[in-house]
C-alpha cells in the first residue's frame, strides 16, 4: 500500500532473486513454482510420446514403429503421466502454493522436508528419464507380473525405482500437508471454514500417507525378484503373480482419488467464484471426500474380474464400487445446484471447470459399465477401458488442472494472462478431448483390447477420429501453454483480487504474495464462499 | 445406426451375448439420459444466470430437501439394478455346464496352443461345433496372457501356475475374433487367432483328418524323427518357417553356418540347436529381434533331441 517510491515492493520471486535462493529455498511458493517447472517438464515428454503412437494407431497396420517402439512409447506415456503429472500436478504445484497462504498461514508445518519432496521427485524423474534413455521399458504402467519381474528385456529396475522414489515425495507433501492443515490456521479459521480445496488436499493427502508405501513396497519386491531373483510373483519358484495385482491396486485404485480429489477441490473453488455463490452443501462436499478416501480402498478388485480371484470376492468389490460411486454422483448435483440464480461468468477457469463436470460425468458413468461385473469381462482390457480412464483423468483431472492453473495464475505471478486466447484454448481442449477419446468407447465396446499397435481393420474408423483428434487437442493445449507464458512477460499486473474472489489468499495477500504471505495479521472473520463480504470488491 | 456404413456393435453370437446386450442398453440407456440431463441443466443456468442477464435471484436459496432425497435414493435404486443384473449374469457365465467339451488352451508368448478332447492339436485356430457348449481349461506357459472373445463377450485370464477356466455356447456357423487381451510383450498384438464354429460334421471330419490330427500319435512314436517332427509342429513351427517368420527359417539348415547378430558366425550344429531351445538368447540371428522365449521346462531332453533328429533328417534328405 506504500506505493511512494516507483520501486515495486518485492515479492517472493523477485526478493533476494539468485540461483541459489530458489536451489535452497524453503518457501513454499517457490517450492510450488518448482514443482511447476519440473512437472510441466514431464507432462510434455508423456504428451509427446502419445503424439508419436497415436500416429502409428492412426491406421491397422504398422507403419513407423515396431512393435517394441510401441510398447516403450505407451509405456512412457502413462508411467510420466500418472506418476510424475497427476499424481503431484495439484498438490505439488497449487497445494504448495496455497494451503499455506489459504488458512492464513507463514510457511507449511516442514519446509525444510518440503524441499526434499521437490528433490526426492525430481531424483525419481531422473531416474525414470535414465530407463527412457538407456532403452526404455516396455511393462505397461501396471509393471504386472511376471512380465515385469521375469521376463521383459527392458529396464524395469531403473523405471520401478524411479516410481519408488517418487512415492516418497508424496508421503511426504502428504504429511507436510496433514500437520499445516490441523496445527497452523489462523485464528478464525475454523474447520468449517475451510475452503473446500483444503478440504480436498487433506483427504488426498491421507490416501498419500496410507497408500503409497504399498506401492513403494510392491515395486520394490519386483525390482527384488527381477535382480535377485525372490520368488514372490514368478509362479516357476512357487509364487503367485495375480498376487502382484493384488498389491498394485491396493494402491492404484485409491491412486484415482489423489488423482481426481484435488481436482473436486480446485472445481469447487472455481464455480463458487465464477457464479458467486456458496458451494451448494458445503459440508456433503467436505466430507464425501473422506468417506472417498476411506471406502476408496475397498474396490481394488474391480480391476481383477478376469484375473481369476474369487467371484465372491467380486461380488463384494462390485458392490463397494457402487457405493463408492454415489458419493461422487452427489457431488456433481451438488456443483450443478451451485449454479441455479448464481451470477455466471463464463471466464476461461469457469470453462475449463464446467468442462470438468460434463467430462468427468461421462466418465464415472462409464465407471459403471465396468463396476458391472458381466459387462467389466468384456470391456476389461480394451479401449473402452482406455476411454473410461482418460474421460476421469484428462477430461477431469487435467481439465481442473489447468482451471486451477488459470485461477490462480495471477496470484502466482501477479500477471494477468489474455483472457480471450484462454477461452479460445479451452474451448478447443474441450472439444479435442471428447473427439479424441469417445470413439474409443465404441471400439471397446467392439471388442478391440488396449495396447494393439496393429489391430483388425474394423476398428480404423474410431482409432483414425482419435488420432485427428488428439493433434486437435494439442492445438489447445498448445495455445493455453502459449498464451500463460508470455503473460508473464506481456500481462497487465493482476491486483490482489482480480476475480473478486472470496478467501484469505485473495484478500490478505499481494499478487505476487509477499515473501512472509501476508504483511499483517491473519483473521478471519467470515464463512467461506461469503460474496456479501464487502472487502472482496475493495480496490488496493 | 450404421452412418457411413461403419460397424459399431460386435457380432452377436450367443445367447449371452445378447444377454450382456440387454444389460449393456440398459446402462447406456442410464448414462445417456444424465448426461443429458446435467449437461443440459448446466448450459441452461449458464445463459439463463449469466452475469449480464437481469434473471431473478433471491439472496438466500432454500434447500430442496425433497430433490436432494431423490437425488441419491434414484441413483441408488439405478445402480443396485446393475449391480444385481452384472453379478447375475456374471455367475451364469461362471459354471460350465456338465455336458460341456473340454478344450486344453495353453497360451505363450506369443501363440494359442490348443488340444482338442482327442488328442489333435491345433495353434491360434480353434475349431468347436456349433450348438455345443465349449469349456476351455487354460494355462501359460510363460507370463499372464487372456483369452478373449468379444463376440461371444467373454474373456478369462490365462495365468502360468494354474488353470483357469471359460466356457462358451456357439449358435451360429462363422469365424470369430480370438484377441489376447493381457498385455504379454513384445508380439502382443499378434497374439491373435481365429475361433471357427463349424457344422459338426465338419468339425468330426476336422478332428479325424491328417495334418496336425495325427500329431499325438506322432509325438508317442519310437521313431525320433516322427516324434520329433510333431515336437517341430507344435513348437517351432509358428515362427521358423517360411520367409517372413518371427524367427529364420531353419527347417533345412541343419549343418549350415548361421550368421549372428554380432556379425560372427556359428555352425548349426547339435548343441547349438539345444542351446538355442534353451538359452535363445545367449546367440541372436542376423536380422531377428530377439523375441524367442526360452522351453526350458517345456520340452525335456528326449523331446530336444527328438526334434534335433528330425531337423537333421530333413536337411540330409534336401541334399
Ligand atoms: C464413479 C467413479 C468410478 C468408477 C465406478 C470406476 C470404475 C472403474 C472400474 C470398474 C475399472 C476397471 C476396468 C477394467 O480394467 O476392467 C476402472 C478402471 C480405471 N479407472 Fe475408474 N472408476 C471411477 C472413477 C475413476 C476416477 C475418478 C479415476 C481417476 C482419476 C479412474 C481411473 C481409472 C483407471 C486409471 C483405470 C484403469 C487403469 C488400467 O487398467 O490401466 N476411475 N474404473
Ligand atoms: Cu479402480
Amino acid at each position: 500500500m506504500n506505493e511512494s517510491t516507483t520501486k515495486p515492493k518485492p515479492n517472493y520471486i523477485t526478493a533476494g532473486n539468485t540461483a541459489k535462493s530458489w536451489l535452497l529455498t524453503v518457501d513454499h511458493k517457490r517450492i510450488g513454482l518448482m514443482y511447476l517447472l519440473g512437472m510441466t517438464f514431464f507432462f510434455l515428454i508423456g504428451a509427446t510420446a502419445a503424439a508419436l503412437f497415436r500416429f502409428e494407431l492412426a491406421t491397422h497396420n504398422a507403419n513407423v514403429f515396431a512393435n517394441d517402439t510401441y510398447n516403450r512409447l505407451f509405456t512412457m506415456h502413462g508411467i510420466l503421466m500418472v506418476f510424475f503429472f497427476l499424481i503431484p500436478a495439484v498438490p505439488g504445484v497449487l497445494g504448495n502454493f496455497l494451503v499455506p497462504l489459504m488458512i492464513g498461514a507463514k510457511d507449511v508445518a516442514f519446509p525444510r522436508l518440503n524441499l526434499a519432496s521437490w528433490y526426492i521427485y525430481m531424483l525419481g524423474g531422473t531416474f525414470t528419464l535414465g530407463a527412457i534413455v538407456l532403452g526404455g521399458i516396455d511393462t505397461g504402467w501396471t509393471f504386472y507380473t511376471p512380465y515385469s519381474s521375469v521376463y521383459a528385456d527392458s529396464q524395469v529396475i531403473l523405471a520401478g525405482t524411479g516410481v519408488f522414489i517418487t512415492g516418497f515425495s508424496s508421503i511426504l507433501t502428504g504429511l507436510n500437508f496433514i500437520v499445516t492443515i490441523h496445527k497452523m490456521r489462523a485464528p478464525g479459521m475454523t474447520w468449517m471454514r475451510l475452503p473446500l480445496f483444503i478440504w480436498a488436499q487433506y483427504a488426498t493427502s491421507i490416501i498419500n500417507v496410507l497408500g503409497t508405501p504399498v506401492i513403494a513396497i510392491t515395486l520394490l519386491l519386483v525390482v527384488f525378484e527381477r535382480a535377485l531373483g525372490f520368488g514372490i510373483f514368478d509362479p516357476q519358484k512357487g509364487g503367485d503373480p495375480v498376487l502382484y495385482q493384488h498389491l498394485f491396486w491396493f494402491y492404484s485404485h485409491p491412486a484415482v482419488y489423489i488423482m481426481i480429489l484435488p481436482g473436486f477441490g480446485v472445481v469447487s473453488e472455481v464455480l463458487a467464484c465464477f457464479s458467486r455463490k456458496r458451494i451448494y452443501g458445503y459440508e456433503f462436499v467436505a466430507f464425501s471426500s473422506l468417506a472417498i478416501a476411506a471406502i476408496g480402498f475397498f474396490v481394488w478388485g474391480h480391476h481383477m474380474f478376469t484375473s481369476s480371484q474369487s467371484p465372491y470376492a467380486g461380488l463384494i468389490f462390485s458392490i463397494l464400487t457402487y457405493l463408492v460411486g454415489i458419493p461422487t454422483a452427489i457431488k456433481i448435483f451438488n456443483w450443478t445446484a451451485t449454479l441455479y440464480k448464481g451470477s455466471i461468468l463464463l471466464s476461461a477457469p469457469m470453462i475449463y471447470a464446467l468442462g470438468f463436470i460434463g467430462l468427468f460425468l461421462v466418465g464415472g458413468l462409464t465407471g459403471l459399465f465396468l463396476a458391472t461385473m458381466a459387462i467389466n469381462v468384456h470391456l476389461h482390457d480394451t479401449y473402452f477401458v482406455v476411454a473410461h480412464f482418460h474421460y476421469v483423468m484428462v477430461g477431469g483431472m487435467m481439465m481442473a488442472w489447468l482451471s486451477g492453473l488459470h485461477f490462480w495464475w495471477p496470484k502466482m505471478f501477479g500477471k494477468m494472462y489474455n483472457e480471450f486466447w484462454a477461452r479460445v484454448g479451452a474451448v478447443i481442449i474441450f472439444f479435442g478431448f471428447n473427439f479424441t477419446f469417445f470413439p474409443q468407447f465404441i471400439a471397446g465396446y467392439m471388442g478391440m483390447p488396449r495396447r494393439y499397435h496393429v489391430y483388425d481393420i474394423e476398428y480404423q474408423p474410431f482409432q483414425m477420429l482419435s488420432t485427428v483428434g488428439a493433434y486437435f487437442m494439442g492445438v489447445g493445449l498448445i495455445i493455453c501453454f502459449v498464451t500463460l507464458v508470455s503473460s508473464i512477460f506481456k500481462g497487465k499486473p493482476a491486483g490482489k483480487n482480480p476475480f473478486k474472489a472470496t478467501g484469505v489468499e485473495w484478500n490478505q495477500a499481494d499478487s505476487p504474495p509477499d515473501q512472509h504471505n501476508f504483511t499483517s495479521p491473519v483473521k478471519v472473520d467470515v464463512e467461506a464462499y461469503d460474496y456479501t463480504d464487502e472487502r472482496i470488491y475493495q480496490d488496493t | 445406426m450404421n452412418l457411413l456404413a461403419v460397424k459399431t456393435r460386435p457380432v452377436v453370437a450367443s445367447d449371452y451375448a445378447e444377454e450382456v446386450d440387454a444389460l449393456y442398453n440398459y446402462l447406456l440407456g442410464v448414462s445417456v439420459f444424465f448426461t443429458v440431463a446435467i449437461c443440459s441443466v448446466i448450459v441452461f443456468f449458464a445463459i439463463r444466470y449469466r452475469r449480464q442477464s437481469d434473471a431473478d435471484r433471491p439472496e438466500a436459496t432454500k434447500d430442496g430437501k425433497l430433490l436432494e432425497i431423490l437425488g441419491s435414493v434414484i441413483p441408488f435404486i439405478l445402480v443396485m439394478i446393475m449391480f444385481f443384473w452384472g453379478a447375475k449374469l456374471y455367475f451364469d457365465a461362471y459354471m460350465p455346464p456338465k455336458d460341456a467339451m473340454e478344450i486344453l488352451v495353453t497360451g505363450k508368448q506369443w501363440m494359442w496352443k490348443m488340444q482338442h478332447p482327442n488328442g489333435k492339436r491345433e495353434i491360434n485356430d480353434l475349431h468347436v461345433p456349433v450348438g455345443v457348449p465349449i469349456k476351455l481349461t487354460m494355462t501359460s506357459e510363460d507370463v499372464i496372457h487372456s483369452f478373449y472373445l468379444p463376440d461371444f463377450r467373454k474373456k478369462m485370464d490365462v495365468v502360468p501356475g494354474k488353470y483357469t477356466q471359460m466356457w462358451f455356447h456357439p449358435r451360429e456357423e462363422g469365424v470369430y475374433h480370438l484377441f489376447c487381451a493381457e498385455y504379454c510383450g513384445s508380439e502382443h498384438a499378434l497374439m491373435v487367432g481365429r475361433l471357427h464354429v463349424v457344422s459338426p460334421a465338419k468339425y468330426e471330419e476336422f478332428l479325424s483328418s491328417g495334418g496336425m490330427g495325427a500329431m499325438a500319435e506322432a509325438a508317442a512314436s519310437d521313431d525320433p524323427v516322427v516324434a520329433g517332427k510333431a515336437v517341430w509342429e507344435a513348437n517351432c513351427v509358428i515362427c521358423h518357417s517360411g520367409p517372413g517368420g518371427i524367427g529364420p527359417n531353419i527347417h533345412k539348415a541343419f549343418g549350415s553356418m548361421r550368421e549372428l547378430e554380432t556379425g560372427e558366425s556359428i555352425l548349426m550344429d547339435d548343441d547349438y540347436v539345444r542351446n538355442s531351445i534353451l538359452n535363445p538368447n545367449d546367440d541372436i540371428a542376423k536380422g531377428y529381434p530377439a523375441a524367442m522365449t526360452s522351453f526350458k521346462g517345456q520340452l525335456n531332453s528326449t523331446q530336444i533331441s527328438q526334434v534335433i533328429a528330425y531337423l537333421k533328417s530333413v536337411s540330409e534328405a534336401d541334399q
